[in-house]
């Protein structure tokens, strides 16, 4: 490794973990997920979180998460974990009939 | 400089108003010297909300003044068209912001004196200037906790940071003494009921501070003896050079608006 490749080791290793951010826009609604940012402890992330994401009156509440605690699907799963639902209509519940009271649902 | 400066009004309450705008003012203006070169993009923002913040305090501040002073000045005119000898802002507020250390330091100390004249104005006989403390008073929580947090992290962090936040202590500490000295204006103000002496926030402060100090485990620093003098208007060498900026536009183009 040249010296170039060695500080930009380095570099990656001193910068902050990285944090994904998420915000409740009122009430009763669901968290969500809205950016990332980096910061050195929970602390700092929950502030600064609050100061890029909420700046604009968007949320009353915010979480941030590691993002390396995050458990995604490897994108090569794909085909088998999402296209096999493609022509499995029978399980929207859309066969039903509905009393005229209560449709619209 | 092509406009004429505007004269101010010299009664205790505009004064004591002044006081608290311009204090704003200044540090606002110094904190958005920031914007772009924090250490993190993240702080760079938090950095200019805070700034932001205290703008929005001064415009606040400054346009109560001008109604109370009779003249018909607004908050435009009594932030950019005031002579140096007229900004009465306190001196700490004026100083460049040194490094990081220094800003964070800063902004914990008079964060912590905000907050707690915020929350004495929010009894202000004048009901104007206790709802602007209502609304101040939870900026200013914030930006004591974001403060007070670096205070912490880099007095308890490396041996590095811990040799900056000392040093940012001895130079920055001196200047508390003007935050909680009072004379004759405070007196009306508090006999009126405008606001409180300053003095009377001395003992909150240096309770909420020490507490602060031992956890980052850096030394209080002893009382000073000196005392500035920025709330009288006679500032430092480095007031001219903010007013030139801050002023450069209005002076250049009166009356200029967006």
């Amino acid at each position: 490794m040249n010296s170039r490749q060695n500080a930009a080791n380095q570099s990656a290793m001193d910068e902050w973990p990285l944090w994904e951010v998420f915000v409740r826009s009122k009430s009763g609604l669901d968290h969500k997920h809205c950016g990332s940012l980096h910061a050195a402890d929970p602390q700092m992330a929950i502030q600064l979180a609050r100061d890029v994401y909420t700046r604009r009156l968007e949320g009353c509440s915010v979480w941030v998460v590691r993002s390396d605690q995050i458990v995604a699907s490897d994108p090569a799963d794909k085909d088998m974990y999402f296209d096999p639902m493609e022509d499995k209509v029978y399980r929207h519940p859309t066969f039903y009939k509905l009393p005229p009271e209560v449709d619209h649902m | 400089m092509s406009t004429l400066s505007i004269p101010v009004e010299q009664g205790p309450s505009v004064q004591y108003l002044l006081r608290l705008g311009d204090t704003a003012l200044i540090l606002g203006q110094r904190l958005g010297e920031w914007c772009g070169h924090a250490p993190v993009l993240e702080e760079d923002i938090a950095l200019a909300n805070i700034a932001l913040d205290h703008i929005g305090q001064a415009r606040a501040l400054l346009t109560r003044a001008g109604q109370l002073g009779g003249q018909g000045h607004d908050e435009d005119q009594l932030a950019f068209l005031r002579e140096e000898r007229d900004y009465r802002n306190a001196t700490i507020v004026e100083l460049p912001n040194g490094d990081f250390a220094a800003t964070v330091l800063r902004n914990a100390m008079m964060a912590t004196w905000f907050r707690l004249m915020w929350e004495r104005l929010r009894e202000s006989s004048d009901s104007e200037l206790a709802a602007i403390a209502g609304k101040a008073v939870k900026e200013a929580r914030y930006h004591q906790q974001h403060s007070a947090d670096w205070v912490v992290r880099l007095g308890d962090g490396s041996e590095e940071s811990a040799r900056r936040m000392r040093t940012a202590l001895d130079t920055l500490w001196r200047y508390s003494a003007e935050l909680f000295d009072s004379d004759a204006i405070d007196s009306s103000a508090a006999a009126n009921g405008l606001g409180p002496r300053w003095d009377s926030l001395r003992e909150p402060w240096l309770a909420e501070m020490r507490e602060m100090l031992d956890e980052a485990k850096l030394p209080m620093p002893a009382d000073s003896a000196y005392l500035s003098t920025g709330k009288s208007g006679v500032h430092t060498e480095h007031m001219g050079y903010i007013l030139s900026e801050l002023q450069y536009l209005q002076r250049a183009y009166p009356g200029g608006v967006w």
